[in-house]
């Protein structure tokens, strides 16, 4: 159906003939042949984008199967020997199946035509790197299906779920070689970095952080590809491969994948309000600052903050933790803050895509906080399930950001427009689902619930009521979820041909 | 005046984009120098978490290069001779493609992709000489892999150098941005085998 939407939608690029339509089978596999070999920007963007919301589905799925699961401590319906697996397919998913992917997608889509380029530079590789991520995130799905990935009883699947990881890493590599080349190379004449719009920037910023940051993980994961299928002499087997990698999908480097989500509020105040950007350098500053996460990524190093000692002591504990925890937080407060005041200096209307890419940074900014209370060693956080309550509001929330893109940009590619009360709609709901599904994580982390298990864990607190919430989150986001890719691919295939109903950004 | 003139006038062509090969040879290059010095980070982790021994000179060191595997000199020196050397080969090309002069570039780059076969025959030289298993232990299998991984970032040069050179031969001189890019990428794959060769080889 969605192959056949999409071609629908590449008819409105290249419009029939007034009363032709195309129907016959010949004309259909042309269109979908037109739009697997594709090199146009804005159709290697949106299928980026429509693969990243079905992964959603299946993370949202996964979140709320495990948050049921969580709810009666003592018992479990699904395979105790499979929930370790759910929870890797889980963490994995969340951050290259979705989060980085539909961000990029995004930025795929809408930058060539912002810096004033034709199309995306080195096109083949983005559609390659497409390609590479799609095939990647399948064989990582598989792997796990079939009893591999980490914690995995089949050897051989093991294997492939790592293979799916290389691939999809190389794939998310790709694609941040196009972006950033597009931005540093293929700007129209004239037009600075500076000056460029604040989503390219961000897409700047964020593809330079990937680059720098995912062929570490790349190279943990050779080494450790390797070790598995080689008796397992350095990394101690397929228990111990998560301890490895795990960071690559964790805080802080989620911050890393999430910098295009705050580029888009940064780039849709000013928009909404109509005027330039007030204290536009200290936006840009405030952008780079997420950037800082990578200091501490690449290192594959923490830094906690501990409260003891004398006043030195704490300065020196204290310094590193900043660094690394704080600046990220430090610097999307910056942009939320000048993308208020923007707002509120500017003209005032409802500009419908800036709500949820307004709440969806929020939400990523209260994944960031989380993170910053995590490395505080008295906050007694650390290995519970307040890491993972982050990791949602940060997924979720950049997903928001997303959903509030194609709003804005969707009619740039189809001449149609999502109704703003879809929009809104999918937005309120949400931020609920994302609210619902974090917050009880983060409550149940000072409870000491411990994190990736579902079973015998005991503590005062309502955890049968938390977990229930959380869990009703999730299935409130797989709804939100399927509502928004149905709401947006018909409206965006067979509505009207309006054009934007907000304008101007383009 | 002005104003009306630019409304009336049709827009011009849109100028091609500037030094996109060279832009994105760039990403390319800083995620491998991440890849190279990413995979030598974790190489220096396991050989500081290995134990320590007393050496043949009385010395303590740490227990990572078991004390039966002979690193073979020879073959890692003029591994990295050959590695700084071969950079010449590549700005040569930049030179030669600048005076348009065809015959010298596609020269440069041939002499280029000959010596970085030769590279990886030393390579080769050094797991023949070195004479170890992959699964002989920890070490073996992280030596196979680093050393593996810049062998295949190596393998992609000399193809880059392949491409380079066809082209060189086919006349396309004026696009000097492809000979400026295989040259970049040439220095990164010299800087990453020198910083592999003082790792692996002389800090074993």
């Amino acid at each position: 159906m969605i192959v056949s939407v999409l071609g629908d939608m590449s008819a409105v690029e290249a419009p029939p003939v007034m009363g032709a339509v195309s129907t016959s089978d010949t004309q259909r596999m042309n269109g979908v042949g037109a739009w697997i070999t594709t090199t146009d920007h804005r159709r290697i963007g949106r299928m980026t984008i429509v693969a990243s919301a079905l992964w959603l589905i299946v993370v949202t799925s996964l979140g709320a199967l495990l948050g049921i699961e969580r709810v009666a401590s003592s018992s479990t319906f699904l395979p105790a020997d499979a929930i370790d697996q759910m929870f890797v397919l889980m963490q994995t998913l969340a951050s290259f199946g979705v989060l980085l992917p539909i961000l990029f997608g995004v930025a795929v889509a809408t930058v060539p035509t912002q810096v004033g380029a034709r199309t995306i530079a080195v096109p083949r590789v983005a559609l390659l790197g497409f390609y590479a991520w799609l095939s990647g995130v399948i064989v990582m799905a598989v792997a796990i299906l079939a009893n591999g990935g980490p914690a995995g009883g089949n050897a051989q699947m093991v294997d492939l779920f790592m293979i799916g990881l290389g691939t999809t890493i190389v794939g998310l590599l790709a694609i941040a070689v196009a972006l950033f080349t597009t931005v540093a190379a293929s700007r129209r004449s004239g037009l600075s970095l500076v000056d460029a719009s604040l989503l390219s920037w961000s897409s700047l910023v964020g593809s330079v952080a990937v680059l720098v940051s995912l062929p570490v993980l790349l190279g943990t994961v050779v080494y450790v590809a390797v070790d598995l299928h080689y008796d397992s002499l350095a990394f101690g087997g397929a228990k111990s491969v998560m301890s490895w990698i795990g960071w690559g999908f964790t805080q802080p480097q989620t911050f890393v994948y999430a910098i295009i989500a705050v580029g888009l509020l940064a780039q849709m105040a000013p928009s909404m309000a109509a005027r330039s950007q007030p204290l536009r350098g200290a936006m840009l500053v405030g952008i780079g600052l997420v950037a800082a996460t990578v200091v501490g990524t690449v290192t594959q190093t923490s830094q906690t903050f501990e409260w003891k000692g004398s006043l030195g002591d704490k300065l020196d504990s204290f310094v590193p933790y900043a660094l690394y925890n704080l600046l990220p937080v430090l610097g999307t407060a910056v942009v939320i803050l000048l993308a208020l005041l923007a707002v509120k200096g500017g003209e005032r209307r409802l500009f419908v895509p800036f709500v949820p890419v307004f709440l969806g940074v929020g939400m990523v900014f209260t994944g960031m906080a989380g993170n910053a209370i995590v490395h505080i060693d008295s906050a007694g956080v650390d290995g519970t399930v307040f890491a993972e309550g982050a990791t949602i509001y940060v997924v979720y929330g950049a997903v928001l950001a997303a959903w509030g893109a194609v709003a804005l940009y969707g009619p740039n590619w189809t001449s149609r427009s999502i109704p703003s009360p879809v929009v809104l709609g999918v937005s309120g709901l949400g931020v609920v689902a994302t609210v619902l599904a974090g917050l009880p994580m983060y409550v149940a982390g000072f409870a000491d619930q411990p994190a990736a298990t579902v079973s015998d864990f005991v503590y005062s607190g309502p955890k049968e009521l938390l977990n229930a919430v959380s869990a009703a989150g999730h299935v409130l986001m797989l709804v939100v979820t399927i509502a928004a890719v149905l709401g947006a691919l018909k409206a965006l295939s067979s509505g009207p041909q309006t054009g934007s109903e907000w304008g101007g950004d383009r | 005046m002005e104003a009306t003139l630019e409304r009336h006038l049709p827009a011009g062509p849109q100028p091609e984009p500037r030094h996109v090969l060279l832009a994105a040879t760039s990403a390319v290059v800083a995620a491998g120098t991440m890849l190279v010095f990413g995979m030598l980070g974790m190489w220096f982790r396991f050989r500081d978490a290995a134990p320590l021994r007393e050496s043949s000179r009385g010395k303590m060191i740490r227990d990572w290069l078991p004390a039966d595997i002979p690193v073979p000199e020879v073959a890692t020196n003029t591994l990295m001779i050959t590695m700084v050397i071969v950079c010449i080969m590549p700005q040569w090309a930049v030179y030669a493609a600048k005076r348009r002069d065809a015959q010298h570039t596609g020269l440069a780059l041939a002499i280029t992709m000959f010596l970085g076969i030769a590279a990886i025959n030393a390579q080769i030289a050094v797991y023949i000489q070195m004479g170890m298993g992959i699964v002989d232990g920890p070490y073996q299998t992280m030596f196979y892999t680093v050393t593996g991984t810049v062998l295949a970032l190596l393998i992609g040069g000399v193809g880059f150098s392949v491409v380079a050179m066809f082209r060189a031969f086919a006349g396309r001189l004026a696009d000097r941005e492809v000979f400026v890019a295989h040259a970049l990428y040439w220095y990164f794959l010299a800087a990453a085998y020198l910083a592999l060769w003082f790792v692996v080889y002389v800090q074993k």
